[in-house]
């Protein structure tokens, strides 16, 4: 931060900001300079970013399976999942037999698979890998800014937005972390009401910078408890049953989070640990059969308040795995992953380009799309925003929104 | 002239982790010049807390890991994670015990500054030893320090300079050298770094034996081009050459006046503080002697300026509570939760810490951390504040008048006004949950 700034002098006086980047930007009108219908677009505000972290790592070969592949048998005589089995997407790739449910969204051009995800000079350390997901850096250039906070840094939301992020479960605020991002964490809905309740909000004028940035994190605090407190309470009872595992009662909080309208750009969720490295058959399987579950769900419960066109979900995870199995039936560190996004505004499909099963590296997939291209496809055609800059660079977009 | 009562709490909470009424007053009776020299006077850099046992075991050898089952490599796992929280256990027992205050936070300082971790290195005797040798040289000389760093085991495994080789360079240590740990992003170039990076080629820790040592078949001993200057470079006349430039002082007394006086560096006194200390040969004790007296340390304005990092909120209050420590787990946990996890820090950059300590979720976590800690909670005995005033040392909370009571606890007034009927346990409380807590 800026010496001198405090953290709510910064939020106001860059309300202006827009104006100084090259291209006009701007939350309220979403689309900015496309031909579309503005009456259907829903106001900027009330689009909603799902971030679904899989955590650990997630085998994409054995999710988007290459089914018609040679080779993807002979790397995986003990994991790969038989040919009948796969639910066959194109005449290459099909999914996950645990993702059946997910076929619906498939079939009415709800879901999207983007294939190939990863980056240049892969780094295989959990710790590392997910810091240059979560900070759109270069493998070898170390950020601290998480690519949410930096975007919210430059294009700050509204002053009456609740948070720019909400965390959900137990993962960490990796996107939303650094900056001056507002990020709530929601472990427990009633434990931080309680929690936020002895807040109190009061500000008192003062020059100390480090007691300015307190009292205005309290402010905010305070500012959010009230809001989700009078939105929950007269927000409509969500009318679906979520799964009862953890990852499903994200789903639902996120869901009674969105369908009370509280105002804020991003709601992170973690499912996992997708960290296979030993018997993976079984523990795969319930991983994206409560990924599945959950998600069709949430859809459900979006669909049945009308909000589905207003949220847009999208998968992210540290790295694939390793093409060949190991000798424990399970995988290591890899590279490359397919990732989804799913919404009422997805254009279904199949996206990019599936890497090559017998051109490896190192044994490892090459990547055939930057995972920057995602983040600037959400910056971009989801929220509007031309001409932020993800991490270090620019990153072409994918068409898989209307 | 003596220290008033405010100026002997503000120089241990900046110079270690705040004092009890009893170590306030017993600087009251020292002069500025004193209480600095007090502070300085360390009579041994090692740990009091004896160390866990396994700190001298070797890692076992990629031949050996080959032939684990799976049973053994979980059974490994478990154990690096057991003797991850032990190595924690250990220091947290230290920084709360420690007679030396300023040298904790000054290893605490240089554990940021030449930052390894658990993570990345995956074996805790490694970083135990660095956590030696940060302590060693924590207020002694910088050169000495930096030279003895570069071929330290856990620096040279976590910045991968084990597998730096003629054939496949790995830039990672020599761009981090020069950019955190001596000049500073913007004063040196991308060539400076290929070059010197050649020159740690074939460094590495011996795994047989711990020991560090240079491989010549993998080291290039061509001719280099550092900082202009033309030679067949060795590692160590990398470091002498680094350690030539004159942004290395400023890099450091910048880096240190925020740690210890403000987080705006007035850069008069950092230029006149560098050049001392360049010419005190790195000299870090007479670097602080001199950093410790300037009239910005002592300047009314700049009390209560800083904002505490984890450690020190949870080490200083377990100190001033005098909390039980025999369980630390309670402590790594919720350093952790507040963003602070001793030898796991973010990445190389180490904690950004000041103000971005205090986030929207942190807040809130100290808050309710320090609430269970002061209600006993948390920290493993129920007795809470009636229990309290019976343990040895706490008395003060109780005894005091409330004016001293609220200097002590706090640096500058609290935000919330205090109600003065309270009993003296909701009024610690209350003085706890303050805003005006977190700062130092």
């Amino acid at each position: 931060m800026p010496n001198g700034l405090t953290r709510r002098a910064l939020l106001n006086a860059a309300m202006a900001l827009p104006l100084l980047l090259s291209r006009p930007v701007s939350w309220a009108v979403a689309g900015v300079g496309e031909a579309r219908d503005r009456s259907r677009v829903p106001p900027a505000r009330e689009r909603i970013l799902l971030l679904v972290e899989l955590h650990g790592g997630n085998d994409g070969l054995n999710t988007l399976i290459p089914y018609e592949s040679d080779a993807y048998y002979r790397a995986r005589p003990q994991l790969a999942i038989p040919r009948e089995q796969v639910r066959r997407l194109t005449p290459k790739v099909g999914l996950h037999p645990a993702l059946s449910p997910l076929m619906l969204l498939w079939e009415s051009k709800e879901l999207a698979w983007v294939q190939g995800v990863g980056y240049p000079k892969p780094n295989r350390s959990h710790f590392r890998s997910i810091e240059i997901w979560d900070t759109a850096s270069d493998s070898e250039r170390v950020l601290d800014v998480g690519w949410l906070s930096a975007l919210f840094e430059r294009v700050p939301l509204p002053a009456r937005f609740t948070a720019e992020g909400i965390l959900l479960g137990k993962g960490d605020a990796g996107p939303l972390s650094g900056g001056t991002a507002r990020t709530i964490a929601l472990h427990d809905l009633a434990q931080f009401l309680h929690q936020a309740g002895s807040v109190k909000p009061a500000s008192v004028p003062t020059t100390n910078r480090a007691l300015a940035h307190i009292l205005d994190v309290r402010g905010e605090i305070s500012q959010a408890a009230t809001d989700l407190q009078g939105r929950i309470q007269q927000a409509p009872p969500i009318g679906r049953e979520f799964p009862a595992h953890r990852f499903g009662k994200q789903l639902e909080l996120a869901a009674r989070l969105i369908s009370a309208k509280v105002p804020v750009a991003v709601i992170k969720v973690t499912h996992g640990s997708f960290d296979t490295h030993a018997g993976q058959l079984a523990a795969h399987q319930r991983l994206l059969d409560e990924l599945a579950q959950g998600l069709v769900t949430f859809r459900a419960a979006m669909e049945e308040q009308g909000l589905w066109n207003e949220v847009l979900v999208m998968t992210y995870s540290e790295f694939g795995r390793r093409v060949a199995e190991n000798a424990s039936h399970g995988t290591d560190h890899g590279t490359a992953a397919p990732h989804l996004f799913m919404g009422g505004r997805v254009k279904g499909g199949l996206y990019g380009t599936a890497p090559s099963l017998t051109d490896l590296q190192e044994g490892d997939l090459k990547h055939t799309l930057d995972f920057r291209s995602l983040y600037a496809t959400v910056i971009e055609k989801w929220w509007g925003v031309s001409g932020a800059p993800i991490g270090l660079g620019r990153y072409p977009l994918l068409d898989v929104l209307t | 002239m003596l220290l008033t009562y405010d100026e002997a709490r503000h120089f241990l909470s900046r110079t270690g982790f705040g004092g009890t009424p009893d170590e306030i007053h017993r600087f009251m009776t020292l002069d500025r010049r004193a209480a600095v020299a007090q502070v300085l006077a360390i009579p041994t850099n090692k740990a009091r807390t004896p160390p866990p046992t396994w700190i001298h075991r070797l890692p076992p050898l990629p031949h050996v890991r080959k032939q684990w089952s799976q049973r053994d490599r979980r059974l490994f796992h478990e154990e690096l994670k057991t003797h991850g929280q032990e190595l924690k256990a250990w220091w947290y027992h230290e920084l709360i015990t420690t007679p030396t205050p300023l040298l904790e936070r000054m290893t605490l300082f240089w554990h940021n500054h030449f930052t390894s971790s658990l993570h990345k290195v995956r074996w805790p005797p490694f970083l135990h030893q660095q956590n030696v040798l940060l302590r060693l040289y924590a207020v002694g000389s910088f050169g000495t320090l930096l030279h003895a760093m570069a071929k330290n085991p856990a620096m040279l495994l976590y910045l991968d300079t084990q597998t730096n080789r003629r054939e496949h360079p790995n830039e990672n240590f020599a761009r981090e050298l020069f950019e955190l740990f001596t000049l500073g992003e913007g004063h040196y170039h991308e060539q400076d770094i290929k070059e010197a990076a050649r020159a740690f080629s074939g460094w590495h820790v011996d795994l047989r034996t711990g020991v560090f040592r240079v491989d010549l078949r993998h080291y290039d001993g061509g001719s280099k081009v550092v900082f202009g200057k033309t030679g067949r470079f060795e590692g160590d006349d990398i470091l002498s050459l680094t350690l030539e430039q004159p942004e290395v002082a400023r890099h450091l007394v910048g880096k240190l006046w925020k740690e210890f006086v403000s987080d705006q560096p007035d850069q008069t006194e950092v230029e006149r503080l560098a050049e001392s200390f360049r010419r005190s040969n790195y000299d870090i004790s007479s670097l602080l002697n001199d950093l410790l007296l300037i009239p910005q340390f002592w300047a009314p304005e700049n009390r209560g300026s800083l904002i505490k990092s984890p450690v020190e909120l949870l080490v200083g209050t377990t100190r001033l509570f005098n909390l039980s420590i025999e369980d630390a787990s309670h402590l790594i946990g919720a350093a952790r939760r507040i963003g602070q996890d001793l030898f796991d820090p973010p990445n190389v950059k180490g904690w950004p810490g000041g103000m971005r300590w205090i986030t929207t979720s942190t807040l809130l976590d100290r808050t309710q951390i320090l609430h269970r800690m002061i209600r006993g909670h948390e920290l493993g005995h129920p007795q809470g504040m009636g229990g309290m005033q019976q343990r040895h040392g706490v008395n003060w909370l109780t005894t005091e008048p409330l004016d001293l009571v609220q200097a002590t606890l706090l640096a500058l007034p609290p935000v919330e006004p205090l109600a003065s009927e309270e009993d003296r346990a909701q009024i610690v409380h209350q003085l706890v949950s303050d805003p005006v807590y977190h700062l130092k």
